[in-house]
């Protein structure tokens, strides 16, 4: 690209060097660009007004809340007439707390535990396939869940595992029918981690396993070929050659997952909850919503005390994660 | 040519056997929907249904397609995800674009303040507090405008224009083309493969989406398909919890709802697997560290 640069006017046969300020520089820098910040100009005020205002609005957890005065106007939050901006995470602290923070940490362990070798091994398995139909139609199959909202997999939860009877789930239907009594999928703690757990790796095995195919095509194959001349079967190739091909893919999606590890997406939480098994069920950011939005006394600087808990801690998971990745030799995520 | 022993073929069996339980798997739950959504009232209250649909007939369907309510929840949904897909890439496409010029002044700065954004967010509550201040409650706007900029599906997008080869545009500038003529005859051109996947991606987020709904909207006629398809399956819950109503009426309820569900899946079933060559691409472009 052409750098904005002193130019060379041409008069008559003779080159005029002109010297340019400052100014002019900036003058013929913006004529040139201001296309470029005309366009950006749309995702930064995006930026700014979505991502970057709300955050002031995290004082409110410090502060005590008056519905018709802003931010800046509440008073900090005190007890007694005494200032204690840690008021509302004191008073957050409570057993429902600990509870949803358990919870999420609970699920997003199991989560990561099943959910995450799931998609290498399917990987593994796409790849020693010998018949390309076979497995494009394995593929598109197995990434249909994924394209499936969480209120619809609910949907086909109830239908496969509510309890039997009219409107029964199927499972249920045929356990009884076969002279089985029934499991309670949905309305037993225990098995309701389970159904969580495993309708998870349902609806995720199949569209993580694109990025680890990516990750296998582009290992050597005159690996292969020269681990078969040394007479290593399919299993030692898989253990020897593929798995350490993508070893630095499983490491970045680690970090990332362990990142998550107090996140955890709303939607799917929240569909698949009901309220017979929310003593496990109940996450952060079910609670939050729960007290803060949806009662109809809403604890506002409670819940925003718990999001920043929950935003700052994962943060510090994320780079703690990065750090011992690159530590052990590994490129992190950034 | 060299032949396959006895064992690898053993082998490939073996994963293949594999693969068809994971289809199954997959399947399954689908199979088992559709049989209930077809089925007569009769066998489901008998809960004899499981994966074939027992008396055959479409009442379930030709209900739900007589109820205003669904129908207008259908195109408002359509015509929301069409509006939000548009928006998105455009915004999109405004974020990543210019981000590719290496010598465009302020681009770090930039890049701190999209980055900062993936890792940290302000939270539910703040959010909800934003939207009421920007008079977004019960509004429209607040289902389009909040998710209209999603920076994963950004730097998808900026990696494929890296690599579209610099000399093109160079070549474009040389002859005095403009920065958003370049844009518009060279980028977008060339960028077909990447705009199919974030249509998909933005369209089935918008599609699936239900919270921003549930949390910002409680004015019925607002309400995507699947905010509305969330209370219908919390509701026929109650129906069956109570007991209060006949079993036909149960039977019924089920089946519609069974019904809707199924109608509410459709359209992405239908569009996805037209665009798994795109999305494989797109989905593996993400993860490419910049």
């Amino acid at each position: 690209m052409k750098k904005v640069q002193n130019e060379t006017f041409t008069q008559g046969s003779q080159a005029v060097y002109v010297k340019k300020t400052g100014w002019q520089k900036f003058g013929i820098y913006v004529r040139r660009y201001w296309q470029l910040y005309a366009m950006l100009a749309l995702p930064l005020i995006y930026l700014l007004i979505f991502k970057y205002y709300p955050m002031h609005f995290i004082t409110i957890a410090f502060k005590d809340y008056k519905f018709n005065k802003s931010v800046f106007e509440m008073p900090w939050a005190s007890v007694k007439g005494q200032v204690d901006i840690l008021k509302h995470f004191k008073a957050a602290m409570k057993p429902d707390f600990y509870s949803a923070l358990r919870n999420t940490v609970t699920l997003n362990l199991l989560d990561l535990f099943f959910g995450f070798p799931a998609p290498i091994i399917f990987a593994l398995i796409l790849n020693e396939l010998p018949f390309k139909r076979f497995k494009k139609f394995v593929q598109t199959v197995a990434y249909m869940p994924h394209f499936l909202s969480w209120v619809i997999i609910y949907g086909l939860v109830c239908i496969l595992f509510q309890p039997d009877g009219p409107a029964g789930g199927v499972v249920n239907n045929l356990l009884v029918k076969n002279g089985l009594s029934i499991i309670p999928f949905l309305d037993d703690p225990t098995h309701w981690i389970g159904t969580y757990v495993m309708v998870g790796v349902w609806q995720s095995f199949g569209w993580g396993s694109i990025i680890y195919l990516a990750a296998i095509a582009g290992i050597n194959p005159e690996l292969y070929e020269a681990a078969s001349v040394d007479g290593a079967g399919r299993l030692k190739k898989m253990w020897h050659i593929t798995l350490p091909g993508i070893k630095s893919t499983i490491v970045v999606l680690l970090i990332m997952n362990i990142g998550g590890i107090v996140g955890g997406a709303f939607d799917r939480i929240y569909a698949m909850q009901n309220p017979i098994v929310l003593s496990v069920a109940d996450t952060l950011s079910t609670f939050v919503y729960r007290i803060g939005l949806s009662s109809s006394y809403p604890k506002f600087e409670q819940t925003t005390a718990v999001g920043l808990f929950q935003s700052v801690v994962g943060l510090f998971f994320l780079l703690g994660a990065n750090k011992i990745s690159r530590k052990l030799g590994e490129r992190g995520i950034w | 040519m060299k032949v396959k022993s006895v064992k690898t073929i053993i082998g490939d069996y073996i994963f293949v056997f594999l693969c068809v339980i994971v289809a199954v798997i997959c399947l399954t739950p689908m199979i088992s929907l559709l049989a209930k959504s077809l089925s007569s009232t009769k066998y489901l209250v008998a809960g004899e249904v499981f994966f074939l649909p027992k008396g055959l007939n479409f009442k379930a369907y030709a209900y739900v397609l007589k109820e205003e309510k669904y129908i207008r929840s259908f195109i408002w949904t359509v015509l929301l995800t069409v509006i939000c897909t548009l928006v998105s890439l455009t915004i999109t496409s405004f974020c990543a674009y210019p981000l590719i010029y290496d010598n465009l002044k302020g681009k770090k700065v930039i890049n701190v303040l999209i980055t900062f954004t993936m890792f940290f967010n302000a939270g539910m509550i703040p959010n909800y507090m934003l939207m009421k201040s920007l008079h977004f409650i019960n509004n429209p706007l607040v289902l389009i405008v909040p998710s209209c900029l999603s920076i994963y599906n950004m730097i998808i997008m900026r990696s494929f224009f890296y690599g579209i080869p610099d000399s093109l545009r160079e070549s474009a500038e040389m002859d005095g083309a403009s920065f958003f003529k370049i844009f518009t005859n060279i980028y977008l051109p060339l960028s077909k493969p990447v705009y199919a996947t974030l249509a998909l991606f933005y369209a089935v987020g918008r599609w699936n989406g239900y919270t921003d709904a549930l949390m910002y909207v409680n004015d019925e006629k607002l309400y995507p398909l699947q905010r509305y398809l969330y209370d219908i399956l919390n509701s026929a819950k109650q129906v069956e919890a109570s007991r209060l109503e006949s079993q036909s009426v149960v039977g019924m309820a089920e089946s519609m709802k069974d019904a809707v569900v199924m109608f509410s899946t459709i359209p992405i079933l239908l569009v996805y697997p037209w665009l798994q060559r795109y999305f494989i691409a797109g989905a593996t472009l993400g993860a490419v560290k910049e």
